[in-house]
């Protein structure tokens, strides 16, 4: 009848209809059209305490930066060979057990082979890595612990192997060459430190402790002296204001840092923070800490 | 009465059900010919792109970085005037959802270029730009096109265009088109291959010299070869679309390389470069990654846009000294040097 023959119709164009859209979806993610999509972009939130949460940087097996070999073969590194002999720097980096494989190996993959020496610290020692024991427990309460103790290692082991004495986190990256050339103006039997200074608490002002922070040999000395004298004791958990406070006691120089035209270059925060303008607000404790006005 | 109503009613169900059953099989046959329909439409399609093949071989799909020992051949004095020779003008499509890539590319790398102008789909009151008053992206790139060759054919030789989740490095492009003849048709970047086209990503950055800008121009008017609508019914992507068109003139992609065969020009961002080699060779990762030379990535924020300004230009590890043949230097102005 006419009503049954209409409503045949329209199923067969519902019927059409919904074939030729279906098909086109099919086409066209075969084809993969592009759309208006956002590349793949990575979200480094550096306010996160750097919790990797990607698992990426789990490592199987050795990774190796090629970081001695030269990529440029028209690059002159004859300045750069030349300090590395001049100005010899120990690092040591504070990390634990559960950071080796997951900060620590990126560090000992690429800038540590730039130091004259490395040291991985963590509370308990790990041969295969190797990382030397402290024998302190984990946690920011330990910092001071394990970094006085961790001086006191490097200081009976390794005194005379370097002249300078450089302390960073397993979360930092130093450019060494840059590092040589500031400390080439210096004497390493000097009592003086140098690391980005903050001005609060400490008269002299004291080092952050994020940015790094590296030591004379006479300032290792008088460091290690200090806690044997008493002069020095744990007084704070707070590493870096405390060991600040002790170099001013000891009479270990704050040193400028700053290069040639009053710019900063040790950085307690990723580039992003310090290259854009507004990131850190006005209200952040940073712009209030900085010893030097800012350039 | 009651046996007449159940004898109607049995009559009824089954005429239903022939009913439903009818209306059912219309309706799969309905879905049968919608999909032969869509079907021949998109294979139709196709043919009608693939119809642009020429006859015109070109012997290079793979465009080399100019080599150290010829540039060093080259007198002192022919060198600088090679320097000034390349004049790169930069586009960059931008639609008002990018505002704050727009910013940061404007901020940046933009600066090196001779000159760089910005299209975007409509006027966006905080920044300049030229409006093509358009969003579809094919559009937008043959009036950008049109409108760089139309005014600029006589003081720039080498055009490149890009989106702005790119970031560039115009001092290395210009290394790269160094030996190579803007009045000779060039169109490269990051190459890919779409069944018998092969067309450079827009992703990773759009190189073309003066005479494919020529011969681009000339067709952009002929709608049987350079369609405003490609697709006969769904969107084809723009680089495809420019691939398709410049195939008509003659002109086709080439992927660029350096001295070791890595890619240029790049779609992806240095960070997503270096995941996939620690994973596929963890002793290669810096070897392995990407070029000494790169001109592009490709997938940046803005933040990261900054972080590569400072990278590339501005940090340098004291005592390494790098005897470049070459020096380009940014236009006045670009202070980011």
């Amino acid at each position: 009848m006419a009503s049954k023959s209409w409503v045949n119709f329209l199923a067969f164009f519902c019927g059409s209809a919904i074939g030729f859209f279906l098909c086109s979806q099919l086409f066209s993610n075969l084809l993969g059209e592009r759309g208006d999509t956002q590349p793949n972009m990575l979200h480094n939130d550096p306010h996160a305490r750097h919790s990797d949460d990607n698992g990426y940087s789990h490592l199987k097996g050795q990774v190796n930066f090629n970081a001695d070999a030269s990529q440029h073969k028209d690059e002159n590194t004859d300045i750069a060979e030349n300090l590395y002999q001049k100005v010899k720097i120990l690092c040591w980096v504070m990390t634990s057990p559960q950071n080796l494989e997951k900060k620590a190996k990126h560090v000992k993959a690429t800038w540590a082979q730039r130091c004259n020496k490395v040291l991985f610290m963590s509370s308990e020692e790990n041969q295969d890595f190797p990382a030397v024991g402290l024998k302190t427990k984990e946690g920011r309460e330990q910092l001071y612990w394990k970094t006085i103790k961790a001086f006191q290692y490097v200081h009976d082991h390794y005194l005379e192997d370097a002249d300078w004495f450089m302390k960073a986190d397993d979360d930092t990256y130093v450019i060494l060459d840059n590092l040589r050339w500031l400390l080439s103006k210096y004497n390493p039997e000097q009592p003086i430190y140098f690391g980005r200074r903050f001005k609060p608490y400490v008269k002299q002002g004291y080092m952050s402790g994020g940015a790094g922070y590296v030591l004379s040999k006479e300032a290792l000395r008088r460091f290690v002296n200090a806690f044997k004298t008493e002069k020095c004791t744990h007084s704070s958990s707070i590493e870096d204001l405390a060991l600040g406070r002790c170099m001013e006691i000891i009479n270990v120089e704050a040193g400028d840092s700053r290069d040639t035209t009053g710019k900063e270059t040790f950085h307690p925060f990723v580039p992003e923070h310090h290259l854009i303008k507004g990131y850190l607000p006005k209200t952040f404790w940073y712009w209030n800490y900085n010893y030097y006005p800012p350039v | 009465m009651k046996p007449t109503r159940g004898h109607r009613l049995r009559l009824e169900q089954p005429g239903r059900e022939r009913k439903m059953l009818s209306e059912s099989s219309s309706f799969l046959k309905g879905v049968m010919l919608g999909s032969i329909f869509c079907a021949l439409f998109t294979m139709l399609g196709h043919i009608r792109i693939g119809h642009g093949n020429r006859a015109d071989h070109h012997e290079h799909h793979h465009l080399q970085a100019p080599n150290k020992e010829d540039i060093s051949k080259i007198s002192e004095a022919e060198r600088m005037e090679l320097s000034k020779s390349f004049r790169v003008y930069c586009i960059v499509l931008v639609k008002p959802k990018d505002v704050s890539l727009w910013a940061a590319v404007k901020e940046t790398w933009t600066k090196h270029c001779d000159k760089a102008e910005f299209f975007s789909s409509e006027n966006v009151k905080v920044f300049e730009s030229i409006n093509v008053d358009t969003n579809d992206m094919w559009l937008m790139m043959r009036k950008a096109y049109k409108y760089a060759f139309d005014k600029y054919r006589d003081q720039y030789n080498w055009f490149f265009l890009a989106r702005p989740t790119t970031f560039a490095v115009i001092e290395n492009l210009k290394y790269f088109l160094l030996k190579k003849d803007p009045s000779q048709p060039f169109y490269l970047g990051h190459t890919v291959k779409s069944g018998d086209l092969e067309y450079v990503s827009v992703d990773g950055g759009i190189v073309l010299s003066i005479e494919s800008m020529k011969r681009l121009n000339s067709l952009l008017n002929v709608p049987e070869k350079c369609p405003e609508q490609g697709g006969m019914i769904w969107k084809i992507s723009e680089d495809k679309q420019l691939a398709v068109c410049l195939k008509y003139a003659g002109i086709f992609a080439e992927n660029a390389e350096d001295a070791d065969g890595k890619d240029v020009f790049n779609t992806k961002s240095v960070g997503l470069f270096i995941k996939e080699a620690m994973t596929n060779h963890p002793n290669q990762v810096v070897e392995g990654c990407c070029s000494d030379m790169a001109v592009t990535f490709n997938g940046l924020t803005p933040n990261q846009m900054h972080v590569m300004m400072y990278g590339v230009y501005r940090l340098r590890a004291f005592g390494h000294i790098f005897n470049d043949a070459l020096v380009f230097l940014p236009p006045n102005g670009s202070e980011n040097d």
